[in-house]
C-alpha cells in the first residue's frame, strides 16, 4: 500500500510541477491539454461513484457535463458573469436534472436502466440542438470566463489549471470519504448482492438514488469547468459518444478504484492526442487499442499499480 | 398454546397454472423450532419467501407479533426482526467476513446516510460482528474475504448475518445443503445451541438435522401441508411415508 501511495503522490506532484515543466521546455499547449484531461477526469471519478460503487451503468453521464456547461453559458448569456452563482446554478442544476432522471431510471437494472439513462441524455441533446436563443446545434459563444470576485482569473490559463487540479483532487477525496462511510458501505453491499441487502434490512434504492445525485452534481460540476475550458458550449458536450467515453475512461482506469478514473482519464485522452498528432485515423488504432486494454487489465490500469485493483 | 410470533393462513401463490403454495396455514411460536419439509417442487422455497417478504402470496394474511405484516417488503420485514438464510448461499462475495456481518449490524443501526466518517473504523458496528463471527466459529476467518472462504464457511457466515440483525424471527433455507458430512454436523450442532432461544422456521433436506433440531415438523406437498405435528408423529404419518416414497421410486 505504501508503494501505491508514493506513485500516486509523484503523480500528483508531476502535474503540480507541470505548468513550470510545460513553460520550460516552451510547450504551453500541454497546460491546456492537461486541464482538459483533469476536467474529464472529475467527471469520469463522477461517474465511478455510481458505476464503480454503486454498479449502476449510467450511459448518460455527459448529460450532466451538458447542464453544467449551459447553465454557465446562459448565465453569461444574460450578463451574468459571477462564478460563484454559476458555479452553484451549475451544480443545483445537474443535481436536480440527475434526481428527475434517477427517480425514474434507478428503480431498473441492467439494460433498461443503461438505455433510460441514455434517453434522458438524448432528449437534453436534442433540447440543446433546438433552443435556438442559445445557438442550436452550433452552440454558442462564452462571452466572459466566470469571475470569482477577483480571488482566481480563469483567463490565466496556470490559474485555471491549478484550480482544476486541486478541485480534482477534492474530487476525488471526497468520492474516497463517501465510498467507505455507512452510506458508501450499503451503495456497495447493493451493488455486490442486493437480495442480501434487502434480506437485512436494507432499502437500496433512497441510497442509489442520493449516491446518483451527488454523482450528477459533481459531473455538473466538471460541466462548468468545460465550458470555462473551451470557451464554447455546443449541445455536443451531451452527446452520447461522449458518455461512453467517459464510461471508457473508468472501466479503463479501473471501476470501483480511488484513482481508477483518474488514471483512466489521462491514458485515453493522452493517447488519443498523441495518436492524433500522428495520424488522421488515429481511430483506427485507439479503438483496437482499447480492446486490447479491457482484455488485458481486467481491473483497469489501477490493477496495476502495487497493492492491485482493490479499494481500501 | 402460547402466542405465535409468526401466523400465515390461506397463503396461496401461483406461477401460470401452478400453484406452488396452495393454501397454507402455518404458525411459529416463540422459541421454537418448525422445520418444513418436502420433496423436491414441493414449494418449500416460495414458501419461505412468501414469509420473509421477496414474494407476495396472492392470497391469505401473514401475522407477525400480532402485526399484519402481509403487505410489508422484505427490508420493512428485516427492520422488524425477520432474517434470512438462502438455499443458494448469498453473501457479499467481495467484502471481508467481517464487513459482511458488519453490514448486517449497520442494517440495523439507524439509517445510513452518513457520509464522511469510514464506516470500518466504526467500533459500534466491528465490535458486534466480531462478536457473532465468533459465536459462529468464524473469528479466525473475519478478515478474509468472503468469495475465498469455504463453502462450509460461507453458509456459517450467512447464518452470522442473519444473527447480527438480532432476529426475533430466523428463517433458514436449507442450512446444511452442500456441506461435507462433518461441516454439517457443526452447523446441526451450532443450530441446536439456538434452540429454544430464537424461533425459527427451518427448511431441510437432511432429515438427520431436521430431526435433531425441530420441535415441530410440517410436510409440504404439492404446494400444501399433508401433515403437522411433533417429530416423532410425522414420522409415523402413513401419508407422509408415501408421499416421500412416491417421490423416490
Amino acid at each position: 500500500m505504501r508503494a501505491r501511495t508514493l506513485i500516486l503522490a509523484a503523480c500528483v506532484l508531476l502535474l503540480a510541477a507541470m505548468p513550470a515543466l510545460a513553460t520550460l521546455l516552451g510547450q504551453p499547449f500541454y497546460i491546456d491539454l492537461l486541464r482538459r484531461v483533469m476536467i474529464f477526469a472529475i467527471a469520469a471519478a463522477s461517474l465511478n461513484l455510481i458505476l464503480g460503487y454503486g454498479g449502476l451503468v449510467s450511459f448518460g453521464h455527459a448529460a450532466y457535463l451538458g447542464v453544467g456547461g449551459y447553465a454557465v453559458g446562459i448565465l453569461a448569456f444574460y450578463g451574468v458573469h459571477n462564478g460563484w452563482l454559476q458555479w452553484a446554478v451549475a451544480i443545483v442544476a445537474s443535481a436536480l436534472v440527475a434526481l428527475a432522471i434517477g427517480a425514474v431510471s434507478v428503480r431498473t437494472r441492467g439494460i433498461h436502466f443503461i438505455m433510460i439513462t441514455l434517453a434522458f441524455t438524448q432528449m437534453l441533446y436534442y433540447l440543446g440542438v433546438s433552443v435556438e436563443e442559445f445557438g442550436g446545434d452550433d452552440g454558442m459563444r462564452l462571452k466572459a470566463k466566470s469571475r470569482f470576485s477577483g480571488l482566481i482569473d480563469l483567463d490565466d490559463p496556470v490559474a485555471f489549471y491549478y484550480l482544476v487540479l486541486v478541485l480534482l483532487l477534492a474530487v476525488i477525496y471526497l468520492v474516497h470519504r463517501l465510498v467507505n462511510s455507512r452510506f458508501g458501505m450499503v451503495l456497495r453491499a447493493a451493488k455486490s448482492n442486493e437480495a442480501r441487502s434487502r434480506a437485512i434490512g436494507f432499502s437500496p434504492y433512497p441510497y442509489q438514488l442520493t449516491a446518483f445525485v451527488i454523482s450528477g452534481a459533481l459531473c455538473g460540476l466538471a460541466g462548468a469547468l468545460l465550458a470555462n475550458h473551451t470557451a464554447y458550449i455546443t449541445p455536443a458536450f451531451m452527446e452520447w459518444t461522449r458518455s461512453g467515453e467517459i464510461m471508457f475512461m473508468v472501466i479503463l482506469g479501473g471501476m470501483g478504484t480511488v484513482p481508477g478514473p483518474a488514471l483512466g482519464a489521462f491514458a485515453l485522452l493522452i493517447v488519443e492526442d498523441l495518436l492524433a498528432g500522428w495520424t488522421q485515423h488515429w481511430q483506427i488504432v485507439l479503438g483496437p487499442l482499447l480492446v486490447l486494454s479491457v482484455l488485458f487489465f481486467r481491473r483497469g490500469l489501477a490493477g496495476l499499480l502495487p497493492g492491485g485493483g482493490r479499494n481500501g | 398454546m402460547a402466542e405465535a410470533i409468526l401466523d400465515a393462513r390461506g397463503l396461496r401463490k401461483s406461477f401460470g397454472a401452478l400453484a406452488a403454495t396452495d393454501g397454507v396455514d402455518l404458525d411459529l411460536r416463540e422459541g421454537e423450532t418448525h422445520a418444513i419439509i418436502g420433496p423436491n417442487g414441493a414449494g418449500k422455497t416460495t414458501l419461505i419467501s412468501q414469509l420473509a417478504g421477496n414474494l407476495r402470496p396472492d392470497a391469505g394474511s401473514i401475522r407477525f407479533a400480532g402485526e399484519d405484516v402481509t403487505r410489508l417488503s422484505a427490508p420493512q420485514r428485516a427492520k422488524m426482526g425477520f432474517a434470512r438464510s438462502f438455499q443458494i448461499t448469498s453473501i457479499y462475495r467481495d467484502f471481508t467476513a467481517l464487513d459482511n456481518v458488519a453490514l448486517a449490524v449497520q442494517a440495523h443501526a439507524g439509517h445510513s446516510f452518513r457520509f464522511w466518517r469510514p464506516a470500518r473504523a466504526e467500533r459500534a458496528l466491528r465490535d458486534p460482528a466480531r462478536a457473532v463471527l465468533e459465536e459462529v466459529g468464524l473469528g479466525a476467518r473475519a478478515d478474509v474475504l468472503a468469495a475465498n472462504l469455504a463453502h462450509g464457511e460461507q453458509r456459517q457466515l450467512e447464518v452470522a448475518m442473519a444473527l447480527a440483525t438480532r432476529p426475533r424471527l430466523l428463517l433458514l433455507d436449507e442450512p446444511v445443503a452442500g456441506m461435507g458430512l462433518e461441516e454439517s454436523q457443526r452447523m446441526v450442532q451450532f443450530l441446536a445451541g439456538l434452540k429454544g432461544k430464537r424461533s425459527i422456521i427451518l427448511v431441510e433436506h437432511d432429515m438427520d438435522a431436521v430431526f435433531t433440531l425441530a420441535d415441530r415438523i410440517s410436510v409440504l406437498v404439492y404446494g400444501r401441508i399433508i401433515a403437522s405435528g411433533a417429530p416423532t408423529e410425522v414420522r409415523a404419518n402413513p401419508e407422509v411415508r408415501r408421499a416421500y416414497l412416491g417421490e423416490e421410486s
